[in-house]
């Protein structure tokens, strides 16, 4: 099975156009699709061409009330990355989008100004002229000075690839909101210790004013106001207001995590750094502490040392004053975090989208395997996402299980999601009410069936709607669908009879925003703009959050059940058809977009929806299911059985006939290590950093590519390090040893979840200790005693080790005659690339995962079926079972059961104590290697 | 030609293919004391007292307590008529002082601090529920540890080991000496009473064994083994010396001399019904009671010292060195003992000459010695950079030495651990109803 990424990778770097002629034709579902709008020679990265910047960038702007749109800083914050494209232009652009920035300082019916807590949006629009794509996050800083109290701002991600942003629109929008929840917490902080300061000013200006009155009125005898004292009065009357008001501002301000926390949904920003907190909570005035304010602890610590000023009864005017800057809107500490996590944001989303996906898909794929992943993955690359990634990878997997149990241990994160789910839900109901009556015993074949009907919709109706909605340079995308994609795991939770919920439609309400210059608003997944009102297709372009965030929010969130009871009223009859039309009306197809995506359709991913994202995943990387029935049953389910016995197909099958190019393209079925480690395989041109966990994979598989043409004898090392058996480096040079050491942790089996046991430099004699603690060792040679100390201490510990020596280049180390290894690192492989190699290291090594696995959890294998039982019968199935079912020859077997060792050792440890490590070892002759 | 023997790396008897290293201790670990069925205790230069799990390995108490090094410890077990358990563990050290601890709890119960030197061996005779402490004298202590009674200063040298003897009796290694004690249970108090010295060693008493009810062995710095017998004390048999005049024959007389009596101490002394084992300088003898004599032999069973040996149930024999090794031994009887010389005049017939040298030899020996078996090297465990000072059999649970590396290593049958692991990985995975795993 093929999957996207490596068709890509191949076809970039051997330059091959033609399909292997040998192989039998794929099945249709499997096929790759042409490339739509290249002729032959075209390849998928021209498209990038055509933009004016050579890479992703992040763009910050701000509506100012002065100047207008104005773009306020890039990240990368360097001026190559834009290079010429015009940022001005595009900020008025992605400005001119903001519909909700609508606000009344001064709500009728309400005697005081009212603060809104204006929820975020989300908004996708293309620029063809510009070539540029953006995620646009737009959100409202408050500041004092500002009209309204308001200052409107976007965060902006700009691609040259519509795709990525589209089906990245999830992750962005989590990462996104993250962003600017922090900036928005720096804000309220900086805006209520505003307040604070103004409020002094006010209370200092009254007594002020209060004194001035008192003594006009002493010395005013005659009985009469005068003009002076009425003045003086009003202006008393009108600071005694602004008090109130602004009293009233700041209880809203502080007001606000309460409230917003009543929403089950929303997430307040918790700085990751506690000194800040303490820092500011020893300082904090007592006075002004309001204790339980989960959301924003940080009480307005430098007040007391203000000191008040006069305020002047007339303001400045509007134009002479200065606005703040983004930065003196902002706590400090916020305004760096948000930074941090807009470069983190850059970082992340760097590189080409199906190189994206296939991460994202491999890390959630990895992250099922929570028995076996331990063993050959980078734990730091399992680690680092947070839950928000598993929403955008696991979930788009339409794994149920696995879904529905994040979804319950995971809060979600936004109310995008929730009121997604209530969307998702409603559109799901006439596709499973289908699938109830059409076969209810194969729902995935049904869903095959709708998606191909929905797709050909999508992509007939993509090209007339193309060509009605756009104008000059006006481009429509239907992407309300990533709304619903993101949703469908909720969908799912709610719907539990619908495996794979429907792609979503887009709505009425995402046509509404036809901007008049050339910009049409492709989607819009705002919080708000799925409330039910959004059905109506006169929806205001503005939107007036307040009740929403007051007291409706909790109304919005419906449960999955009544929405589900009252969607077949709701949207009953014509409605729904309309609906459909508009759907497949406003939709455009992803795949008429011409893009590198089509490929990505390939191989393993037969339920598959519209965004390419995998419903079903791979299924050999499916573990078996525990307590299994017997070594080789199969499981009822015919795919996965079909799977599973080629998995476990002998060694000698074709597997192994096929080398190299053949031999990487097929284990790529096991996604689950193979993409976790994409590295450079296909970046996008003009995207050329790579991360540091990549730079380092690619250098340790040049290495060890390096290392195996070089030594005859690196199969046994390899068989060495695979089976536990401590491998030391011997060497004087540090730069060879540590190169070949690099080279060879690749092999190395984790022992736990801790860091890799590979030692990459040590001069010391090596203790007992040393073997348990590292597989891998690399040793300083020195003439010294104690370097002499050091190589009796060797020859003392020689049957625990195999011993490498660099410099005379000599291997001591037990035999080794099986199979597995010579297919892991062949010498005459043609592969060149280091991370080539390291992903097809990473594919054979978790082929033998799954593997160790089966024999692992195979309860028979280990105990025995009946008390009578011998323990001789128990070994000889045992045996049988990885001779004959796991096809593994003589010393695979000991590679296998060490593995099976570390799995068992990892699964019934304790969490609570770190578990002593283990040294084992077999008592086996050792030979000597020569070149 | 003195050569130790060596075994490949390919060892299919040794059963050993898995270790677990404890570490804790930060000086030489001498003493390993057996608890039950899975706890022993280990005690060395540190004054630290650790008691383990021998299964997990897992460290279950830490008793600090001792200022100085620990010189004797000896668990004290006895079940009361109820069936009340109470394991107390007590431990001598250098700092003249004797620590109760409690095993369950790892609480000190109870130090004694008033000796006048330090105490250099316990002994419990559970049969009377008493204990002994032996130095420069001997104190007879309860189990709630009041001092019984006492005997005068002995020697300087001190006491330096203890056996229980039949009729409430003990004998008590004294330097050269061999002073025989007898306990009295009178109603008005105990009472100790030297009954008999016996100097019939040469040199210092170093090991004490009894064989059975009526027969006990001692050994001796320069290689004298006396049999004894335990009821009236007297000598049923010596060997003096025996190891150099029997065993060396054909050994260079430089050899001899460079021996230094270090190399001919009997170390350590252990016996099965039949016969006794002895650690003698490097190398390993059994000696046949019944015959009287001794049967076989591995002059240099390691590279130095022999350190500790034991017997184990199964034909086997197991010695720990100074060299860090541990090794185990099979008693094998010779199989073609008239065989032998047959094929001497084969390969003379042929010309071998040297072959016929190394066989005239063995001749030579059978017909002197008279050796009917041989010890075997079937294993051996590397893994303590020094000295292996003492080692614990737990039967299938493995085996724990210790040594002055400061380690106490666990040594497991790899193949039964990876079975335990196998049924504990299934009765999790039956408990968590398989939840964990995601599929």
């Amino acid at each position: 099975m093929i999957s996207a990424p490596d068709v890509v990778a191949f076809t970039r770097e051997e330059e091959r156009e033609e399909e292997p002629s040998a192989e039998p034709p794929l099945p249709e579902e499997y096929s790759v699709p042409l490339l739509p709008f290249g002729g032959p020679g075209a390849n998928p990265w021209s498209k990038v061409a055509g933009s004016k910047f050579s890479r992703d960038f992040i763009l910050i702007s701000e509506f100012s009330e002065q100047v207008g749109p104005q773009p306020l800083l890039t990240i990368p914050d360097d001026a190559k990355v834009p290079g010429a494209f015009d940022l001005n232009y595009f900020s008025l652009r992605i400005m001119s989008v903001d519909y909700q920035a609508s606000f009344v300082g001064h709500p009728p019916g309400c005697a005081y100004p009212k603060l809104n807590f204006v929820e975020d949006s989300k908004v996708v629009l293309g620029d063809s002229k510009e070539g540029a794509f953006a995620y646009v996050h737009h959100l409202t800083l408050y500041d004092l000075e500002a009209r309204g109290f308001v200052r409107p701002f976007c965060m902006a991600y700009i691609s040259a690839d519509e795709h990525k942003i589209m089906q990245q629109f999830q992750e962005l929008s989590a990462e996104f909101s993250k962003a600017s929840e922090c900036l928005k917490t720096g804000n309220r902080k900086a805006f209520a210790s505003e307040l604070e300061k103004k409020l002094k000013d006010l209370d200092y200006t009254r007594t002020v004013l209060h004194n001035e009155t008192e003594i006009q009125k002493k010395s005013n005898d005659k009985g009469y106001y005068t003009t002076q004292a009425i003045e003086k009065a009003n202006e008393l009357a009108s600071v005694e207001k602004s008090i109130i008001e602004h009293q009233d501002l700041l209880k809203q301000i502080r007001s606000y995590p309460y409230r917003k926390l009543k929403d089950s949904d929303f997430h307040p920003y918790e700085p990751e750094c506690p000194l800040d907190e303490v820092s500011a909570s020893s300082e904090q005035d007592p006075a002004a502490s309001e204790a339980a304010e989960p959301g924003d602890a940080h009480p307005y610590a430098h007040v007391p040392s203000y000191t008040p000023k006069l305020i002047k009864a007339k303001s400045a005017k509007c134009f002479d004053k200065k606005l703040k800057t983004l930065e003196e809107l902002c706590d400090v500490y916020f305004f760096t975090q948000t930074l941090d996590q807009l470069h983190q944001i850059e970082r992340t989303f760097r590189g080409d989208v199906c190189y994206l996906l296939t991460n994202q898909i491999s890390r959630a794929l990895l992250k099922q395997q929570s028995v076996t992943n331990f063993l050959f993955e980078d734990l730091a690359l399992l680690d680092e996402k947070a839950p928000e990634k598993q929403h955008g990878g696991c979930q788009r997997l339409g794994h149920d299980a696995v879904n529905r149990k994040c979804l319950e241990e995971l809060p979600t994160p936004k109310v995008v999601i929730s009121l997604g789910s209530y969307k998702s839900s409603v559109e799901c109901v006439p596709i499973k009410m289908e699938q109830e009556i059409e076969d209810p015993q194969d729902p995935t074949m049904t869903d095959l069936m709708a998606f191909e009907h929905q797709d050909n919709l999508d992509y007939l109706d993509a090209d007339i709607k193309g060509s009605i909605s756009s104008g000059e340079s006006i481009e429509v995308l239907g992407t309300e669908k990533s709304a619903s994609v993101l949703s469908k795991s909720e969908s799912q939770a709610s719907l539990p009879t619908s495996p794979s919920p429907q792609v979503g439609r887009s709505k009425v309400g995402s046509r509404r925003t036809v901007s008049e210059d050339s910009i049409e608003v492709l989607s819009t997944c705002p919080s708000e703009s799925l409330i039910p009102e959004d059905f109506k297709a006169s929806y205001p372009s503005a939107i007036n959050e307040e009740p929403y965030a007051d007291d409706e929010e909790g109304g919005l969130r419906f449960s999955p059940k009544l929405s589900l009871d009252n969607a077949d009223e709701r949207e009953g009859g014509p409605e729904q058809e309309a609906l459909l039309q508009v759907d497949s009306a406003c939709c455009m197809g992803k795949e008429s977009a011409g893009s590198p995506e089509p490929p990505a359709e390939l191989g393993a991913r037969r339920g598959e929806d519209e965004d390419g994202v995998v419903s079903v995943p791979p299924q050999p990387l499916r573990p078996p299911e525990q307590g299994l029935p017997g070594p080789l049953a199969g499981g009822p389910d015919g795919a996965s059985a079909g799977l599973l016995c080629y998995e476990l197909e002998p060694a000698g099958g074709r597997d192994a006939a096929k080398t190299s190019l053949d031999e990487c393209s097929d284990s790529t079925s096991y996604m689950s290590s193979a993409a976790s480690t994409c590295s450079e395989r296909s970046p996008s041109p003009g995207h050329p950093a790579v991360p540091a966990g990549d730079r380092h994979r690619k250098r340790a598989g040049q290495n060890a590519l390096r290392f195996i043409r070089q030594y005859p004898f690196a199969h046994p090392a390899i068989f060495s390090l695979l089976s536990g058996r401590t491998l030391i480096v011997l060497g004087e040079d540090e730069a060879i040893v540590k190169k070949l050491v690099t080279a060879l942790s690749i092999f190395v089996p984790n022992c736990g979840a801790y860091a890799k046991p590979v030692k990459h430099w040590v001069s010391s004699p090596l203790h007992i200790v040393d073997f348990q603690k590292w597989k891998l060792i690399g040793l300083q040679r020195t003439v010294s005693p104690a370097g002499v100390n050091m190589l009796h201490a060797l020859g003392r510990y020689s049957r625990y080790v195999s011993i490498l020596d660099a410099d005379s280049k000599t291997l001591r180390c037990p035999l080794y005659k099986g199979t597995l290894v010579s297919r892991l690192a062949d010498h005459r492989t043609q592969i060149k690339r280091g991370s080539t190699y390291y992903l097809h290291v990473q594919s054979v090594l978790a082929q033998l995962c799954s593997k160790a696995f089966l024999f692992t959890f195979c309860h028979h294998l280990h105990l025995p079926i009946s008390e009578r039982e011998s323990e001789e019968a128990v070994v000889n199935r045992r045996m049988n079972f990885l001779k004959l079912h796991l096809g593994l020859a003589n010393e695979d077997i000991k590679i296998v059961q060490y593995l099976a060792e570390l799995l068992k050792l990892q699964y019934i440890q304790e969490p609570d104590q770190g578990g002593n490590p283990l040294l084992r070892f077999d008592y086996v002759p050792s030979f000597l290697y020569k070149i | 030609k003195s050569s130790v023997q060596t075994i490949g790396e390919e060892q299919i008897q040794n059963p050993y293919t898995e270790l677990l290293v404890l570490k804790g201790h930060q000086d030489i670990v001498r003493f390993l004391v057996q608890i039950d069925d899975y706890r022993f205790a280990s005690a060395g230069d540190d004054g630290i007292v650790f008691l383990w799990n021998a299964q997990t390995g897992e460290k279950l108490f830490e008793l600090h307590g001792h200022t100085h090094k620990i010189t004797a410890i000896a668990p004290f077990f006895s079940s009361d008529a109820f069936g009340e358990n109470d394991q107390l563990m007590l431990t001598a050290s250098a700092d003249r002082t004797v620590i109760a601890w409690d095993c369950s709890s790892g609480k000190q119960i109870q130090k004694v601090s008033c000796f006048h030197s330090t105490v250099k061996c316990l002994t419990v005779l559970p049969r009377l529920d008493v204990w002994l402490s032996a130095g420069s004298d001997l104190c007879v202590w309860n189990r709630k540890l009041d001092l019984l009674c006492k005997t005068s200063h002995l020697t300087d040298a001190g006491i330096s080991a203890l056996l229980e003897l039949p009729k409430n009796c003990v004998a008590a290694a004294a330097g050269k000496e061999l002073i025989i004690f007898r306990l009295i249970d009178r109603p008005e108090g105990w009472n100790v009473l030297e009954v008999k010295r016996l100097d019939d060693h040469q040199d210092n008493i170093l090991s004490l064994v009894s064989v059975n009810d009526l027969t006990f062995v001692t050994g001796s710095h320069v290689g004298e083994l006396i049999v004894w017998d335990a009821l009236d004390w007297t000598k049923q048999a010596a060997e003096c010396n025996f190891w150099d005049s029997s065993l060396h024959t054909d050994a260079q007389p430089e050899i001899k001399l460079s021996q230094s009596p270090n190399e001919t101490s009997v170390q350590h002394l252990t016996s099965d019904e039949e016969c006794v084992f002895a650690a003698v300088g490097k190398g390993i003898f059994v000696y046949n009671l019944q015959m009287k004599r001794v049967i076989a032999c591995q002059k240099t069973a390691h590279d130095s010292s022999v350190l500790h040996i034991a017997k184990l149930p199964n034909r086997q024999l197991m010695s720990c060195s100074e060299d860090g090794s541990v090794r185990i031994w099979e008693l094998w009887e010779k199989p073609q003992l008239l065989a032998e010389p047959v094929p001497t005049g084969f390969f003379s017939m042929w010309g071998f000459g040297r072959a016929n040298k190394q066989a005239s030899q063995a001749a030579k020996k059978t017909q002197e010695n008279t050796t009917l078996y041989f010890l075997e090297l079937v294993g051996d465990l590397i893994g303590h950079s020094s000295a292996v000072q003492m080692f614990l059999y737990f039967g299938e649970l493995g085996l724990a030495t210790c040594s002055a590396d400061h380690l106490v290593i666990l040594w497991k049958d790899g193949e039964r651990e990876s079975r335990l692991r196998s049924v504990t990985l299934f009765q999790k995975l039956a408990q968590n109803g398989g939840s964990e795993i995601k599929f």
